[in-house]
């Protein structure tokens, strides 16, 4: 069966490595920090300028000066830091960030993400999620495989105006996670249930299988 | 040396229609609420407004956009705010997106001397436009110009009287920067004490930056999204 969006946040939590620095953007990526493995540190970064994201507070810890970049209220963990946003993103465009797991309208085979704006409909801006793919060591991408009409997410190109090029090395979907290889989108894993012909199906750019394709561990 | 000013008119003193004021805070955190409620009330108009959000309707820049008080909009993300989308729509009001972090690093490389830079953000995107594009350790970069203001409005937990300020938790974000920037930087603190108070150590921003300060009053610290584990 195809995964919820909790599914593929716990298929992603399975790429965080202990002592890893970490952004997540809003929506599936958020659901990340739920399922971080017991006794492994991860250290969570907001944008706005804090490192150690803590869990949101109890209704009397509420601090209006203390948000994550969804601007939603948060707590901070021990040993967090508080720095300013040119701060923030010095350390996110030099590279110290480990990990960066955004959302996606459309990836392509050759790593362009699309995420922030739509033509003809409203645009809010692309807050942070620019410097984040052109920086990031390691970009992960999540998204529904398909759109609610049944459109591939996975393109030979972007039909979208792009947020990065060339910037993301793996996508997990509901149905299976790819990674980005200069053959195009190389089939690593299949979620429970679903077969290599269903993805096959749901993917239009160039997808490469080789051998068996094992399932998730979830 | 006085930078104390009375209040938030006082300070705004000099700020005339049609100039280029940059103010602190990321969506409605640490934003200073004094100093917009006091233009505002002035009706100053013809504003470009650089800020990393836009408000919402019925708080912070919201306040100015609803006045028909701000000619451009400089921002990285301007969602939640209806008025801001209306006015958009219709045209009565530029916009420029610039990914947030080449905006907090425009305003701090404006405040350093550096007039222009290179970064990675935007290449191979819209935002490239037709800037300079150079590769630099096999990988392409866009050349971004630093960014000054007219005025810059920031917002503090703590100030001296020599401009000396303190940030509270997140709500540092792009005040810090902005403070550097401004050719005019007006500091509005909740509590301001006598220079020799604070601790040297603790100084996010020097006072040099600071032209005027003011401890502001009826702060309201509206929250954008309350979430709770409760």
């Amino acid at each position: 069966m195809a995964l919820d969006k909790t599914g593929i946040a716990k298929r992603i939590a399975q790429e965080l490595r202990d002592g890893y620095y970490v952004n997540l953007g809003i929506g599936i990526p958020t659901l990340v920090a739920n399922y971080i493995p017991e006794g492994m540190e991860v250290t969570l970064q907001s944008e706005n300028g804090l490192l150690g994201i803590g869990p949101f507070p109890k209704k009397d810890e509420v601090n209006a000066d203390l948000i994550n970049a969804g601007k939603q209220t948060v707590t901070y963990m021990p040993g967090a830091a508080f720095f300013d946003s040119a701060a923030s993103f010095a350390m996110i465009r030099g590279g110290h960030i480990d990990l960066t797991v955004l959302g996606a309208f459309e990836v392509s085979e050759k790593g362009d993400i699309a995420s922030w704006k739509v033509p003809g409909k409203l645009v809010k801006g692309m807050g942070g999620a620019m410097d984040l793919v052109a920086a990031a060591r390691n970009i992960i991408a999540a998204c529904m495989h398909t759109d609610k009409d049944g459109n591939s997410k996975l393109l030979s190109a972007c039909t979208l105006p792009l947020t990065g090029v060339n910037c993301v090395k793996r996508v997990v979907t509901d149905l299976a996670v790819v990674d980005i290889t200069p053959e195009g989108f190389r089939l690593i894993e299949r979620a429970p249930g679903i077969s290599v012909e269903q993805i096959k199906n749901a993917t239009a750019g160039k997808l490469v299988i080789e051998g068996d394709i094992p399932e998730m561990k979830l | 040396m006085n930078k104390v000013v009375k209040d938030a008119f006082e300070a705004i003193q000099g700020l005339k229609d049609g100039m280029t004021v940059m103010f602190g805070g990321f969506g409605l955190c640490g934003i200073p609420e004094n100093c917009i409620n006091a233009l505002v009330e002035m009706g100053i108009k013809d504003l470009t407004c650089i800020s990393n959000n836009a408000g919402v309707d019925d708080f912070g820049l919201g306040l100015l956009l609803r006045k028909h008080q701000m000619k451009k909009m400089i921002a990285s993300y301007v969602g939640e705010n209806k008025e801001f989308e209306r006015q958009l729509l219709s045209g009565e009001l530029e916009v420029e997106l610039i990914p947030q972090g080449t905006l907090a690093e425009r305003i701090r490389a404006g405040g350093a001397g550096i007039p222009a830079f290179y970064v990675p953000a935007g290449f191979g995107t819209e935002v490239q436009g037709n800037k300079e594009v150079r590769e630099y350790n096999g990988k392409m970069h866009v050349l971004e110009a630093g960014m000054t203001a007219d005025f810059a409005i920031v917002k503090a937990k703590v100030g001296d009287t020599r401009g000396n300020l303190i940030y509270n938790y997140t709500a540092n974000n792009f005040n810090g920067p902005m403070a550097t920037a401004g050719k005019i930087t007006i500091a509005e603190v909740e509590e301001l004490v006598p220079y020799g108070e604070l601790n040297p150590n603790h100084i996010h921003t020097p006072g040099v930056y600071v032209k005027r300060i003011f401890q502001g009053k009826n702060y309201e610290k509206r929250i954008e999204f309350v979430t709770t584990r409760d």
